[in-house]
């Protein structure tokens, strides 16, 4: 990144309210304050400085690093903005970089463009870009680009957008249409920890082990792994709808069956709890730090080994595996000994009981 | 009168064709006819074919008609007849009786359900004159496998699991033999030539393979329970588990092994006798045991308990059945007591059908197995049934039921083929096709793997069996029953007609149905208490009050909607339900000042009660629920009936009509009745029945020490009557002053409490309400989506 025209040194504005008002959204100086104070002096980084409608990245630069551009977008809304283990900053960063390197890209420039409804305390936002700043800082990426708008009651106190250009090394090919029965199934961790800790957050559940979200950039994970076993598959972040819903997505894209091991698959005993209470199957929960890998039989050592290796990869397990059986499906083996199918939800969990 | 006047005794000869339609299929009719005809010297012949039984006969006018009249009055016992038709014959006929070749078409003939052993063949096997004397798979054209063993179309043995049997010439010979009673009975085997037992160990233990023991090897295994061991058998279905019922340490051994906690074993005994010793059996249910379906049939046990308590914890009914197959018979021959007969299963898995299969899944609970050669190729359930209100209530029907066609009534004859997708927990699935409903029997928990294989496996089987190719698929308007998923990827891969029918709708209209109430007949209030189901609105919904025909229908009243916090979870922990019931209308505070001391209140107190109020203020999987089996969850934990957690669907509801107090019930008093009202929901405006009275009197009943029968017994007629009070009021609502509806129908998985059903019975009969009607909740959850069908044939 030696591409930055030189920056010229300003001061940077200040905000001296404790909230949003209307004004900050209103293209004049309380806006440029807004972004000075709160995200400039955050992402600090050369590109973004000079604030021009657009960042300039070198070409050249980027046809080193490998012979495709990923490019991707993700917006987040959360509520509450803060929970456990993180806040909507680290996730806006994360999940962008994230949806990077489950495609073997390594992220490279974010943008982010900022919803924020009038009243929203200055504090706040000032706390959520420095995290933004500090996992970007993490992931090795530079947020050089962004947005502002001021809304009243069109949206639930923060938006984040985040878009994110990266570089896709020569040779490197993971689709979801590659695995073959008999591939082996892993993933690196505990699952549903990040689901578990927003709705312990949100519905302000008093529990005495409180869960953290397991929200974190895991490029650097998954190159590891493609290192290891360059042959894997596939890799897929089990966000949104959890492991259940990448498994069906897998299953259905490559034309297989998975059957996973209830014993095998990692789950935290308190996950395990809070999800007896409320109800819920913590196989559909969201991770924001955890990855599917679908690799053949004769790598699955080496993915897992090298998953382990990696500190976000301690609790790496192989789960299941890829069967011939009904394309599409995908089951489970309970502690007891039975199948169970594991759907693809059409929305939330509901009672199937009749 | 001849010609020329000269009078002279001339016989007057008659021929005619005569129709038959109905199950006359496979069930030994042509031999009938055949025989009818030889006694009374008559001509012609008798052929299968596409439509059903066609006769032609000719000789004396008198015979021909007596012929007519007994085919109408003697048909077999397992044949229906729906109509005959006659026609003049002018055509040649065979002077000597004969049985046809089938003509074209008759592979399209209706299979006939798997029928308990006649007691012409129960004789055989006990018989030493008879070359079929101790043999485990006798069976005739009146009994013996059926839906269990085939495995493709037409319905001959070469595509049954009898196809790997060669006959003897014995068998053959009764095989082509009109006279016989074995005449073209599909899975006609003896000694010689067909299926053999054998007893394997499963725990390695070997046991004499020597072939010659296989006649032994029933006498083995009826030791090896009178010893206390648990004998995996392979019945007409599936394999079952068996173990002397009067032996307490075996049953508990087999609950555990098994892991099936507290949900009843059924029973089987050699005769009725043997149930009298432990439960009262009215000639209705005797007659339904020994019947062809041969049903598992829910009897009460009497007082105290004289089998062991593990059996059927905390219920007063048991469930028992007769022998259904040689198999049972002869292990069961000579045995003075009940053995338990349940499902060969490790929990909730169904039932293992393959010895392979049995050998790896059982190996860890029976020591012994009882298996033999003859494979199945369907798995057929028991079926149970209960006798409410002086008539069977099929509660599962499966083996001995399935797939016989029920008829559809007047205005829906004319529907076109349809596919109905049915539930989930308790799956079935429901053609129509030719103006009847085939039902298929129950299948299951299709959220588990092999039941969904399974019943994906039926799907195609009944498709092939009955020529089945429908205009349109229905399903249930669930968005996640794998039943409606599955019906919705058939749709999009294969576009056609689609119809969704909500689940309380399709329990009215199967009602309405299956009591042949006509399409165009008015309205009809359908009383469903149920469960869950999923609703147009996207709520849940349970104890419903719908004005409902087959088209359409208009919610009139409801159960007062409650959180289920937990979702799925609250059904199976009776406990959340009775925390959302107490705290909808009441605070914990004002519960806990004006109850001060009650351990229901201090027990509520210790659970996670913060979490439930987070749920429910976060709208975190809490929806509410309409429900009237919640209500019954909620009631039976305030009474400390399985208070933690059910092991089984319906088990708290169950065991609170369990410990009704009878007495409390027979006497007619009003006053004891817990109160209910209906007023009105403030956002519909509908008529709701609110809880909240019944709950305080059963706070005060708890503080006064009132005992739990007696509480249940007010709860069973609180409800009952505020139930009857809904239907009149909701009756009297119309504005030109005559009644808003004549009939009503009852229908949902509440009705299987036969205190509640009595009670509402009794309840309804005094008022106004003409017809009555009541659905079996096993034909429901099959046929269901009837609801659909008058839409369909009326559009």
């Amino acid at each position: 990144m030696n591409v930055a025209a030189p920056v010229r040194a300003r001061t940077l504005g200040r905000v001296h309210v404790p909230a949003v008002t209307l004004a900050h959204g209103g293209g004049g100086k309380a806006m440029k304050d807004l972004i000075d104070d709160v995200f400039v002096r955050a992402f600090d980084n050369p590109l973004l400085a000079p604030l021009d409608d657009q960042a300039r990245l070198d070409l050249a630069d980027l046809k080193r690093r490998g012979d495709r551009l990923a490019f991707t977008t993700d917006s987040f809304v959360v509520d509450p903005l803060v929970f456990p283990g993180g806040d909507i900053g680290r996730l806006a960063v994360c999940g962008t970089v994230n949806d990077h390197a489950v495609g073997g890209a390594a992220p490279l420039y974010l943008s982010c463009a900022v919803i924020v409804e009038e009243g929203v305390a200055i504090d706040l936002l000032r706390r959520i870009a420095a995290s933004m700043a500090a996992t970007a800082r993490e992931a090795g990426v530079a947020i050089v680009t962004g947005d502002t708008k001021v809304v009243t009651g069109a949206c639930d106190k923060l938006f984040l957008t985040t878009t994110g250009v990266g570089v896709i090394r020569d040779g490197v090919d993971l689709r979801a249409d590659r695995a073959r029965a008999g591939d082996v199934v892993l993933v690196n961790g505990l699952l549903g920890d990040h689901g578990a800790a927003i709705l312990c957050a949100r519905g302000d559940m008093a529990l005495e082990t409180p869960i953290e979200s397991d929200c974190a950039p895991l490029h650097g994970l998954i190159a590891d792994l493609l290192a290891a076993a360059p042959g894997a598959r596939f890799v897929r972040d089990p966000t949104r709808g959890g492991l259940a819903t990448a498994l069906n997505e897998i299953a259905e894209a490559s034309g297989i069956a998975i059957e996973i091991d209830e014993q095998a698959t990692p789950i935290r005993e308190e996950v395990k709890a809070f999800c007896e209470i409320l109800g819920l199957d913590p196989l559909y929960l969201a991770n924001e730090g955890k990855i599917v890998v679908v690799a053949p039989p004769d790598e699955a050592e080496a993915a897992l080994e090298a998953m382990r290796a990696h500190p976000l990869g301690q609790g790496a397990a192989v789960i299941g595996r890829a069967l011939s059986g009904e394309p599409g499906r995908v089951t489970m083996r309970t502690v007891l000994g039975g199948r169970r199918i594991v759907g693809m939800l059409g929305g939330e969990q509901l009672p199937r009981i009749c | 009168m001849t010609p020329g006047g000269e009078l002279a005794y001339e016989p007057e000869y008659l021929a005619m064709e005569i129709r038959v339609r109905g199950r006359v299929q496979g069930v030994g009719f042509r031999p009938a006819v055949w025989r009818m005809a030889h006694e009374l010297d008559l001509g012609g012949e008798v052929m299968n074919d596409a439509e059903g039984v066609l006769v032609r006969i000719g000789g004396e006018a008198a015979a021909v008609n007596d012929f007519l009249a007994r085919i109408a009055r003697e048909p077999p016992p397992l044949a229906r007849i729906d109509v005959i038709e006659t026609h003049a014959y002018h055509g040649r006929l065979s002077s000597k009786f004969r049985i046809a070749d089938s003509q074209a078409g008759a592979a399209h003939t209706q299979i006939a359900p798997d029928a308990a052993i006649c007691p012409a063949c129960a004789a055989e096997i006990v018989s030493p004159f008879e070359r079929r004397f101790r043999y485990p798979f006798a069976n005739c054209t009146q009994c013996g496998p059926r839906l269990s063993i085939v495995a493709g179309i037409p319905y001959d043995r070469a595509s049954t699991t009898m196809a790997s049997f060669a006959m003897c010439s014995a068998c053959e010979q009764e095989y082509r033999n009109p006279a016989d009673r074995r005449f073209h009975a599909e899975a006609i085997a003896c000694h010689a030539c067909g299926p053999r037992a054998t007893l394997i160990g499963l725990d390695g233990r070997a046991t004499s393979s020597d072939p010659d023991l296989q006649l032994y090897a029933v006498d083995a295994a009826r030791a090896l329970l009178r010893r206390g061991e648990i004998v995996a058998i392979k019945g007409l279905g599936g394999f079952h588990l068996a173990c002397d019922a009067t032996n307490a340490e075996a049953v508990g051994r087999l609950r555990r092994s098994k892991r099936r906690e507290r949900k009843p074993f059924a029973l089987m005994a050699a005769d009725v006798e043997i149930m009298r010793r432990y439960c009262t059996v009215d000639a209705d249910e005797e007659k339904l045991m020994g019947g062809a379906e041969a049903p598992i049939v829910l009897l009460r046990a009497y007082e105290p308990r004289r089998l062991p308590e593990d059996i059927a914890p905390g219920l007063r009914t048991l469930g028992f059945m007769l022998p259904t197959t040689p198999l049972h018979a002869l292990l069961l021959n000579g045995l003075d007591r009940p053995v338990v007969m349940t499902s060969g299963n490790v929990a909730d898995e169904p039932p293992a059908t393959g010895n392979e299969e049995a050998r790896e899944r059982l190996a860890g609970i029976a020591a012994y197995a009882l298996i033999h050669d003859r494979e199945i190729a369907n798995r057929v359930d028991d079926s149970l049934v209960r006798v409410m209100g002086g008539k069977p209530r099929v509660l599962r029907r499966a083996r001995g039921f399935a797939p016989a066609p029920l008829p559809l009534p007047a205005g829906l004859k004319a529907a076109p083929p349809l596919l109905a997708m049915g539930g989930e927990l308790k799956a079935t699935f429901c053609l129509i096709k030719d103006g009847e409903a085939i039902l298929s029997q129950h299948q299951g928990d299709l959220e588990n793997a092999e039941t969904f294989d399974d019943y994906r496996r039926s799907l195609a089987l009944y498709a092939g069996l009955f020529d089945h190719s429908p205009v349109a698929l229905v399903a249930n308007k669930h968005p996640e029953y794998l039943s409606a998923k599955l019906a919705r990827a058939r749709v999009a891969a294969d576009p056609g007609g689609s119809i969704e029918v909500q689940h309380h709708h399709a329990h009215v209209a199967s009602c309405l149905a299956e009591n042949l109430y006509p399409l165009d007949a008015p309205p009809a209030l359908g009383i469903v208490l149920d469960g869950l189901g999923w609703a147009d609105d996207g709520t849940i919904w349970g104890g419903e009050f719908l004005l409902a025909d087959y088209r359409s229908y208009e919610r009139l009243g409801l159960f007062k909607p409650v959180a289920m916090l937990g979702g799925a979870q609250a059904a199976r922990e009776p406990w959340r339900n009775l925390y959302a019931h107490l705290t909808a209308e009441m605070w914990w505070a004002e519960l806990r000042t004006n109850f001060a001391g009650l351990e229901l209140l201090a027990d509520l107190g210790r659970r996670l009660r913060s979490i439930l109020d987070a749920m429910r203020r976060g709208g975190v999987n809490a929806r509410k629920a309409s429900s009237c089996g919640r209500l019954f969850d909620a009631v039976a934990a305030a009474l400390n009936i399985c208070r933690d957690r059910q092991a089984y669907e319906g088990e708290a509801a169950a065991r609170l009509e369990a410990i009704v107090d009878c007495d409390a019930m027979r006497g007619g008093h009003d006053e004891l009745a817990y109160p209910f009202s209906i007023p009105n929901m403030s956002d519909s405006g509908l008529p709701y029945i609110e809880p909240l009275a019944m709950w305080r009197a059963i706070l005060g009943d708890l503080l006064l020490g009132t005992p739990a029968p007696l509480m249940a017994a007010r709860f069973h007629k609180g409800l009952a009557k505020i139930v009857v009070a809904m239907a009149c009021k909701l009756a009297a609502r119309d504005d030109q002053g005559g009644a808003r509806f004549e009939t009503v129908a009852r229908s949902g998985g509440c009705f299987q409490n036969r205190v509640l059903f009595e009670e509402i019975i009794r309840g309804l009969e005094r008022p106004r309400f003409g017809a009555l009607m009541v659905s079996s909740e096993g034909a429901c959850a099959a046929y269901y989506q009837y609801g659909s069908l008058g839409r369909e044939a009326a559009e």
